[in-house]
């Protein structure tokens, strides 16, 4: 799949600030004032610059309001109408400790489980696609969620629980990798049962249907950097999981802290880039291609 | 509403003969041609007079080689467009409501005015069967020619798709494959349709008729005994002068 920024930086700095989000919802000594202030900023520049970054890449963004119909079977409007809801419940709530110094915990429980819908049905959004093996699997909601809940404890200064749900993510998205190198072949789609002519001997994709490129190529075929996939999955380990980690272990303070996040996002954001550059989409399959 | 009917009064769709299409691609080009012109936004290209040329096409033929374990390999051209699923999972993605299965004839249409463009469907669609427009942002995908097959404006043989329509093969064939008595529907049964990637799940309802066997070419000239080839081991004048060639420099042994 073609590795587009606006998607990398959405599913990346969403996860984060929704992460943050609920790490705030569900703390019993919430900060307030202008602590309070501080951290739903950096939450919400987060998890709105994400999901604003995401609309960069539709055709017509000016229809976008369209988007929160179809809940009943779709997950890209069920998450929508999840991202909308948490927001605003959650402003109520950071309005309460910011401006009023008061914890309207109900509403930061209900905020909390809105952070965790959105970033499962964000992670449904992906996973659905029967199309993407890779994809399709229980390790991409699971890595989806242990990274925002991770990222979100790390975030908001929770050593402990930065500490066990980041070593999660880590083995999650090893078993990703594990699994999904073989999952395509697994899925039993090939080009042998795509032309549905594999009964007739060995199909090999002999003419493309037109000399230049399309659409479905740019779109689905992406084999450009694919090459570099160990090392970068060596530096995605490094810098989203195991910088942060030493850090935690040996003590934090404001500059590590700022080290660990900053090692943090720039290791999400090539998780991010392998998860969209690896991913083969069977459509590949009629150009000879994976 | 993006849910699918639970079923169709219909199911129109196209039937492809992969034996007698002969991969000269005027179907690709009528579908171009019609769907510009007709139905929602126009087809897109771009570059079109530079050597990165690309456009928007509802329909497209690959071809490709298959080589039997005993047999001389054959060249199979493969005209694809959307195959109208029964269960079609660019339908149920899309957030808005654009992309419908229609309940009368089970046609998956897109209701452009309501698209995003966000491209969710095309990522669903196992097959390549939905191009989101470059200039027009929106996401076009084969319409059945559902403004030629219902339009009474037109003249009686013309209202069937465009690609339908402009096959010298006859290699695709349009009708109700939900109705077992159609012709659509027997020659599925008699040929052997088939599905693409039945393992997705997404239960097409155009079908794939399989090349036919090759012929083997009986022996019928009774002259034939008297023109074998001249035999391997040369005797006489032949196998004086394949010994002589073969004894001049650099001649064949
Ligand atoms: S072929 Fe693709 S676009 Fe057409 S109905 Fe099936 S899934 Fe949808
Ligand atoms: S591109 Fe258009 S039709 Fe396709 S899923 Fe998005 S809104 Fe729906
Ligand atoms: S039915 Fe019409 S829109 Fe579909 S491939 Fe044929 S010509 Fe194109």
């Amino acid at each position: 799949m073609h590795p587009a920024p606006s998607v990398i930086i959405f599913t990346t700095f969403s996860g984060l600030g929704f992460g943050l989000l609920f790490w705030l919802g569900i703390d019993a000594t919430a900060p307030t004032g202008w602590v309070a202030f501080v951290f739903f900023a950096i939450a919400y520049l987060m998890a709105v610059g994400g999901l604003v970054a995401s609309t960069f890449h539709l055709g017509h963004p000016e229809r976008a309001i369209k988007a929160f119909s179809q809940w009943r079977s779709s997950w890209l409007s069920r998450e929508g109408i999840a991202a909308v809801f948490t927001l605003l419940i959650m402003a109520l709530y950071g309005a309460g400790l910011v401006f009023f110094g008061a914890q309207w915990s109900p509403l930061g429980w209900l905020g909390a489980l809105g952070a965790l819908a959105t970033v499962f049905t964000t992670s449904m959004i992906y996973t659905q696609l029967k199309t993407v093996p890779r994809w399709h699997h229980w390790t991409t909601p699971a890595l989806f969620l242990a990274l925002s809940l991770g990222g979100g404890a790390l975030l908001s200064g929770r050593v402990t629980v930065a500490l066990v749900l980041l070593l999660v993510a880590a083995a999650v998205q090893i078993a990703a990798w594990y699994f999904g190198d073989t999952r395509l072949k697994a899925s039993g789609t090939s080009l042998a049962s795509a032309t549905g002519l594999g009964g007739i001997g060995e199909v090999r994709a002999f003419e493309p249907p037109h000399t230049g490129t399309n659409y479905l190529l740019k779109e689905f075929v992406h084999v450009v950097g694919r090459k570099h996939a160990t090392q970068l999955r060596l530096i995605t380990l490094l810098l989203a999981f195991a910088v942060p980690i030493a850090i935690l272990l040996l003590g934090v303070n404001h500059i590590t802290a700022l080290l660990a996040v900053v090692s943090h996002i720039a290791g999400v954001l090539c998780l991010r880039w392998l998860f969209f550059a690896q991913a083969e989409h069977v459509v590949g399959l009629y150009y000879g291609k994976r | 509403m993006t849910t699918l009917p639970t079923s169709t009064d219909k199911k129109l769709g196209l039937v492809i003969d992969l034996d007698t299409c002969v991969g000269c691609h005027a179907c690709v080009v009528s579908c171009k041609g019609w769907n510009t012109e007709n139905y929602g936004a126009p087809l897109s290209d771009q570059n079109a007079y530079s050597g990165a040329a690309s456009g928007t096409f509802l329909n497209r033929v690959h071809s490709y080689e298959v080589q039997p374990a005993d047999k001389a390999a054959q060249l199979i051209h493969f005209p694809k467009s959307c195959l109208h699923c029964e269960d079609a999972p660019c339908v149920t993605v899309c957030p808005t409501g654009a992309s419908y299965k229609r309940v009368e004839d089970g046609i998956v249409l897109v209701n452009e005015k309501d698209c995003i463009g966000c491209g969710l469907c095309a990522w669903a669609c196992p097959y390549g069967a939905r191009e989101l427009d470059a200039e027009e942002k929106v996401m076009k995908k084969c319409t059945l020619c559902v403004d030629r097959i219902y339009n009474t404006n037109l003249p009686e043989e013309d209202r069937q798709p465009a690609c339908v329509r402009t096959c010298p093969a006859g290699a695709r064939h349009f009708g109700d494959l939900g109705d077992p008595d159609s012709d659509v529907s027997q020659l599925v049964a008699e040929r052997g349709g088939f599905d693409l990637m039945p393992e997705q799940g997404t239960k097409p309802v155009n079908k794939y008729l399989p090349p036919r066997p090759k012929d083997v070419e009986p022996e019928f000239d009774i002259l034939a005994p008297y023109l074998e080839p001249i035999a391997t081991d040369g005797k006489g004048f032949v196998g004086w002068l394949d010994k002589a060639l073969s004894a001049l420099p650099g001649g064949a042994k």
